[in-house]
């Protein structure tokens, strides 16, 4: 079974070890991706979204350690690879494009340089070759005449521009799986639906799978097949699109959707969530989200809930679907 | 009309000089004829992309820049250099970064002491301490916390005690630049009740900057769209959005991601070809032209002035 999936991430467990101690930002993540499919991972500011991000990826900073768990890249776990291997791994299996395309490209090479270091790493491709990849692929992405733009500077491209040459960079060796951390967020709205619109083409176009980390629930809903919703380092909820938006049964999802003004009624008052978001250098011993939630029952407050499945598309991770559960049997324990 | 606006702007100019060569200096047009209106107790959402001049429009207001031509007027009087002390405290300014805006070596109660110190608020200690933890009650913030440090807070808080302040001088009209950007989702919404409560409680009138369209149309009565220094679309709230005339405010609209699956991938998107041309070389004409799809010859000649499409519906657009 293992083997089908493309990537497959096993109850995985990241900390960083800063002088304030242990800090635990992903506690047990699990989730699989199927090749082409487009994930969405949403959560707020420290909900571990990123750092699962970084661990696929084995960026994580010196501090970071993967702690537990598996990273299955067909079947092969790697969390267990040597440096090299991993190198060889990060390009041409898995890409990530962060936030800010203004600080990940170098200032003091051009953009042919950049992406032509790609190319050059992973495959055989040499000389006039890959500087015609490098053309190549800066039209794939958009970018109308690329043998001008090969010879420019970061800093003389725009921020959408920055975005696609990023995008370009982390295609030079079409991986499996694009992770995109934030990818618009630096971005306007009219720039933002430039960039959306490429990597949704260039997906169904080369057929990668796409892990896209963002906490603007709007560009989610665009772009996402599979949804997970993270709360201070444990997933929450997870389910299709639809399920999430228009059946969450997470209390926290259910607070987001909430907080959001409403499509249909722009005036209706906002409802928000009390509270202020979780510091995980202080996780509560059960649900994350129980000191914020509205329901919160006793057994929140001391056992991590499990997760139950709602329907074959959806699963959440709520004491409230067990009592709901629990109630529709007549009661009985 | 027979009553005067709270705050009316007219033909607002704001030219920042850039030094483009050794000896010559080029004039930026972040703001250029810009004009329009808030009255008592009314929220202007101000939308735009960034660098389209929206918070210097906010800036200006205040003083904060000299503004290069045109005229503020708060109740029917002009502000100018001279009265700016005593304008604003009637007008104040809530600021986007809430790490930035507050002095990390200020308790909460000092910074926002400092505008009642200032203007000379207050007669006795007892009457400004009372004042101010009024004042913190008011944004939610408890007593307790008046001792502390602003790095002491989470965003949310924070920006809390940033309203705190500018509410401090009493003023009639705040304006708020981006306040709730830098602010995770589920705190945002805290923060834009409070401002919606404010409002209800103390009749104060925002100009709410901001470049998030849906936060814009739930708090604001009425839009205005800048692109590129002028405002080409301004109306009520749902018009700007539901009925939008201008091809940018209409491809702006089509690209804000919104959080409804079914919704949002059976809609129609206009994506804008291009970027943003450089404010220093502006096309001429209509600024919007060299991205539009109905551009036509007329627009390359002169701006299209705003004129009115029903219910103070402004547009400026030679095409549509």
């Amino acid at each position: 079974m293992e083997k089908d999936y493309l990537l497959s991430v096993q109850d995985l467990h990241t900390s960083f070890f800063t002088d304030a101690g242990e800090v635990h930002a992903v506690n047990g993540v699990s989730f699989n991706l199927n090749p082409g499919e487009i994930l969405g991972i949403v959560g707020e500011s420290g909900s571990g979204k990123s750092v699962t991000a970084y661990s696929v990826m084995q960026i994580l900073e010196s501090t970071g350690r993967v702690t537990g768990g598996k990273i299955l890249y067909k079947g092969d776990d790697l969390t267990k690879w040597s440096s090299s291997k991993l190198d060889k791994f990060r390009g041409k299996c898995v890409s990530i494009i962060f936030q800010d395309p203004m600080t990940s490209l170098n200032p003091v090479f051009t953009i042919g340089n950049q992406i032509e270091e790609a190319i050059k790493l992973h495959t055989e491709k040499k000389g006039a070759e890959v500087h015609e990849r490098a053309a190549e692929l800066l039209t794939l992405v958009g970018i109308t005449d690329p043998e001008k733009r090969l010879v420019q500077y970061p800093h003389e491209l725009s921020g959408g521009m920055r975005q696609r040459v990023m995008i370009a960079m982390a295609l030079a060796c079409e991986p499996d799986i694009l992770i995109a951390d934030e990818p618009t967020t630096a971005l306007d709205v009219t720039i933002q639906a430039q960039i959306l619109e490429l990597i949704q083409d260039l997906q169904k176009k080369i057929g990668m799978a796409v892990i896209l980390v963002t906490h603007d629930l709007g560009v989610i809903a665009e772009l996402c097949d599979n949804i997970i919703v993270m709360y201070g380092g444990r997933i929450c909820e997870r389910g299709t699109a639809r399920e999430i938006f228009y059946n969450p049964k997470h209390e926290y999802t259910k607070g987001l959707l909430k907080s959001i003004p409403n499509v249909n009624n722009m005036k209706e008052k906002l409802v928000p969530i009390a509270g202020s978001p979780i510091n995980i250098l202080n996780l509560p011993k059960g649900c994350a989200f129980c000191a914020r939630c509205e329901n919160c029952m006793k057994i929140c407050l001391t056992d991590v809930p499990e997760e139950l499945w709602i329907n074959e598309n959806h699963k959440a991770s709520c004491w409230m679907n067990v009592k709901e559960a629990f109630e529709a049997e007549g009661g009985k324990k | 009309m027979s009553k005067t606006p709270l705050v009316e702007v007219k033909n607002l100019k704001q030219y920042f000089p850039i030094k483009t060569g050794l000896f010559k200096t080029e004039m930026l047009k972040a703001v250029d004829d810009v004009s329009f209106y808030i009255n008592e107790g009314e929220t202007l959402g101000l939308v735009g992309e960034s660098g389209c001049g929206k918070t210097t429009v906010g800036r200006t207001l205040l003083h904060l820049y000299e503004p290069t031509a045109g005229e503020i007027l708060y109740e029917g009087t002009p502000v100018t250099e001279k009265n700016i002390f005593s304008m604003r405290k009637k007008m104040q300014m809530v600021f986007q970064d809430p790490y930035s805006s507050l002095d990390p070596r200020m308790t909460v109660e000092d910074i926002i002491g400092e505008p009642l110190d200032v203007h000379k608020l207050y007669s006795s200690r007892g009457e400004r301490r009372e004042k101010i933890l009024h004042l913190m009650e008011l944004v939610g913030l408890n007593a307790e916390h008046a001792t502390r440090y602003a790095h002491e807070f989470s965003g949310g808080q924070r920006q809390r005690i940033g309203i705190a302040r500018a509410l401090a001088v009493d003023p009639k009209f705040i304006v708020c630049d981006e306040p709730v950007s830098a602010l995770d989702v589920s705190i945002q919404a805290q923060v834009i009740n409070m401002f919606e409560e404010l409002q209800e409680k103390l009749g104060v009138a925002y100009l709410f900057i901001a470049h998030d369209l849906l936060v814009v149309h739930h708090i604001s009565k009425r839009i205005a769209v800048m692109y590129m220094g002028k405002i080409v679309e301004t109306g009520t709230a749902d018009d700007v959005n539901y009925n939008s005339i201008h091809p940018y405010t209409c491809s702006l609209m089509s690209a804000v991601p919104i959080p409804d699956p079914d919704y949002i991938r059976g809609r129609k998107r206009i994506v804008l070809e291009g970027d943003v041309p450089s404010p220093l070389h502006m096309p001429s004409g209509c600024p919007f032209r060299t991205r539009c799809n109905h551009a036509c010859e007329k627009c390359a000649e002169a701006m299209p002035p705003l004129t009115d499409r029903g219910n103070g519906h402004m547009v400026a657009c030679w095409v549509k």
